[in-house]
């Protein structure tokens, strides 16, 4: 080290160019970052889809794409529907009234859905996004409780849904499956994306 | 620094004469080679736990070498991707050794990086000073996992997929910004062509760089404090014994005797590492998923996924972080705050601190969702192994100084984080998730309390020499 004092008006100097060469460096990352968003293109890809469910049986699911993301169709038998009640006490948000997938009024019922049958659902476990499997047989059966009405299982990490897509207590899904924006075109045509309201 | 012209004499060889001609015109590289080689010392009582580093370095080199041919080949492309994986397998000369040997390569990367980290461990190669080369080494850990995930996004198969899309909305679990977050990460609102694009980037040239980067810090740390060794005695102390010249008397110049003492186990290892890449390739399924051998398909999970082995001892704590783990988290950070209020010889105003900070962490615990919790969990086992150096309060380095109990200790250590590994492979089932959740707790629980059982019990005595016998 010299034994020169400091200069401290060259201190200066040096210290508000090395703030001034930071903001250019901040700015200078900002179109780089900013490239790690979703593209023009990207956020296009998005339009709604039309299905037609007129051959849809009872117990019967069909999957469709939207967003990138599958959107069941299940139309749910009367058994699978009066399970839905025995479901209730052991479901973690029975009236679907948490925030983080919002539920359209039209489906904050016991059923989650428009038509009583017809459930409409994001097939993407609400955990870490797996997309869990049908597992409509009741009874006891392997990774599921015994009382078990029929639903889906995340083969992830666990979490289990009722045939509404409402989570069980206790698992590591937060939130019931998101029920996407939908509404009836007529009686056997839906629309994925658009609701009324939009 | 200035380096003297040296004259040669005119009737010197012409081998000598290439040497000097060099020497005098590129100093450096060859005090490269003195200090890291011929005239680096390393104690003398190496045993079979120190050539995993070396041969670390030496997967490195293969994963580069053979990463660069797959390159050639591979197209990062959602529509092409999985395709010219197929492609490189079938059609390229010669391009499913390539691939084989790349894909073996990264578990080979992983298991010896895990006995390399265990040899430090139970040696206490991390302590005084060699703290900056143990954080670096996991750093170096880090990185590894990342370029293992990014890279096993690649072949675009349905565990690729999935397994990118779980790990991808764990970000999305931190409040406020996760969900932003997650969309940088992805690019788009799913994984699609955006992420492997990128993944593909951050694979193959900014993640490499990091990790050289890293493992150069990691061996000039280690070279200017010294290796460390099974005795734990440190041979360049001021006091340790050295010969006239000042050299250590318990050390051996690294070149030759541990360049020949590595590339022995180098021997066994390409054996073991080509009988792998000939006959069990997929071996069993662990080192590739047979799941992945399907393409990517958006709308179905496969009904079991589970990510590779390396990463499953990390999954299972992640997995066992429910709603009712809270409660016995929640429990442990209160048992630890009445002890730091009661114990500790602390002053008021500190435990005041605690009191509050106690009360801060559980009203978060009860309000955040156990998801966000298992993430942090998942994290904080890998984090928490930077602060190692801190915990370990042992008068002594070495586990063969150290009490009896300890090695007893260390064993149920690892064979916890082989159960934890073990279930991470496996469906989830209730007995797993709460087999886990007490692996969970023995996990963080070995790390946190070490610096009060290390501290439990009689030390031996330590010599003053290195334990050596020739051979």
């Amino acid at each position: 080290m010299s034994d020169t004092p400091i200069d401290s008006s060259k201190r200066t100097w040096i210290i508000t160019s090395a703030c001034a060469g930071a903001v250019g460096g901040v700015a200078a990352a900002v179109p780089f970052v900013s490239s790690f968003q979703p593209s023009e293109r990207a956020k296009a890809a998005g339009a709604a889809v039309e299905v037609d469910i007129s051959a849809l049986k009872p117990g019967e699911k069909i999957t469709v794409e939207w967003r990138g993301k599958p959107v069941w169709i299940l139309k749910r038998t009367p058994a699978q529907l009066e399970s839905l009640a025995q479901t209730e006490p052991q479901v973690a948000d029975p009236k679907s009234d948490r925030k983080a997938y919002t539920t359209p009024e039209y489906a904050k019922n016991q059923h989650r859905s428009i038509k009583p049958e017809v459930f409409v659902g994001v097939g993407i476990c609400t955990h870490l996004g797996c997309s869990p499997g049908d597992r409509f047989q009741t009874g006891p059966q392997p990774s599921l409780p015994d009382d078990w009405h029929g639903g889906f299982l995340c083969a992830c990490h666990g979490s289990t849904f009722d045939v509404a897509g409402r989570v069980f207590k206790n698992k590591p899904a937060p939130d019931n499956l998101e029920v996407p924006p939908h509404m009836y075109l007529s009686d056997t045509r839906l629309i994925i994306g658009e609701d009324k309201k939009a | 620094m200035a380096h003297e012209f040296k004259e040669i004499s005119p009737n010197a060889s012409a081998g000598a004469k290439v040497t000097n001609w060099f020497e005098n015109r590129f100093p450096t590289a060859f005090d490269a080679y003195r200090v890291h080689m011929s005239e680096y010392y390393a104690p003398k009582n190496f045993n079979f736990w120190y050539v995993f580093g070396s041969l670390a370095l030496v997967v490195l080199v293969i994963q580069i070498v053979t990463g660069i041919f797959l390159v050639m080949h591979y197209k990062p492309d959602a529509a092409l991707a999985f395709a010219s994986v197929e492609y490189i397998m079938r059609d390229v000369p010669w391009g499913w050794l390539i691939r084989y040997m790349h894909s073996t390569g990264a578990s080979a990367f992983f298991i010896v990086v895990y006995l390399h980290m265990f040899r430090g461990l139970i040696y206490g190669s991390y302590r005084k000073p060699r703290e900056l080369v143990w954080i670096f080494g996991c750093a170096i850990f880090l990185a590894l996992m990342a370029e293992a995930f990014m890279g096993y996004l690649l072949p675009w198969g349905q565990m690729s997929y999935w397994g990118a899309q779980v790990i991808v909305n764990l970000f999305a679990a931190i409040p406020f910004v996760g969900p932003d977050l997650a969309l940088l990460i992805r690019g788009d609102f799913v994984v699609g062509d955006a992420t492997l694009n990128r993944f593909f980037s951050f694979h193959v040239i900014a993640v490499p760089l990091v990790l050289l980067g890293l493992v150069v810090a990691h061996l000039l740390a280690l070279h200017d404090v010294g290796s460390n060794n099974p005795d734990g005695v440190e041979i360049k102390a001021p006091n340790a014994p050295k010969d006239a010249n000042g050299k250590p008397l318990d050390g051996v110049p690294f070149h030759p005797y541990y360049t020949v003492h590595d590339i022995f186990a180098l021997s066994m290892f390409l054996m073991a590492f080509t009988a792998v890449v000939f006959f069990a390739p997929e071996f069993g399924g662990y080192f590739l998923e047979y799941n992945n051998f399907i393409p990517a398909d958006p709308l179905v999970t496969p009904l079991h996924i589970a990510p590779v082995w390396y990463f499953t001892p990390f999954y299972s704590m992640l997995r066992a972080i429910t709603s009712e783990m809270m409660y016995a988290l929640i429990a442990c950070v209160l048992l630890g705050a009445i002890l730091g209020v009661v114990k500790a010889r602390l002053p008021g105003f500190l435990k005041g601190g605690i009191v509050i900070a106690a009360a801060v962490v559980v009203l978060l615990m009860l309000s955040i969702d156990a998801k966000f919790w298992g993430v942090v969990v998942m994290g904080g086992a890998v984090i928490i192994l930077f602060f190692l150096p801190w915990l370990d309060n042992s008068a002594v380095k070495s586990i063969r100084y150290r009490p009896s109990w300890h090695k007893y200790l260390y064993g149920i250590f690892v064979i916890n984080f082989l159960i934890l590994g073990y279930l991470g492979v496996q469906p989830p089932s209730p007995v797993g998730e709460r087999v886990s959740q007490v692996g969970t707790l023995f996990y963080f629980g070995f790390f946190l309390l070490m610096p009060w059982w290390s501290r439990i019990g009689a030390t031996k005595p330590v010599p003053d020499r290195v334990n050596f016998t020739a051979h």
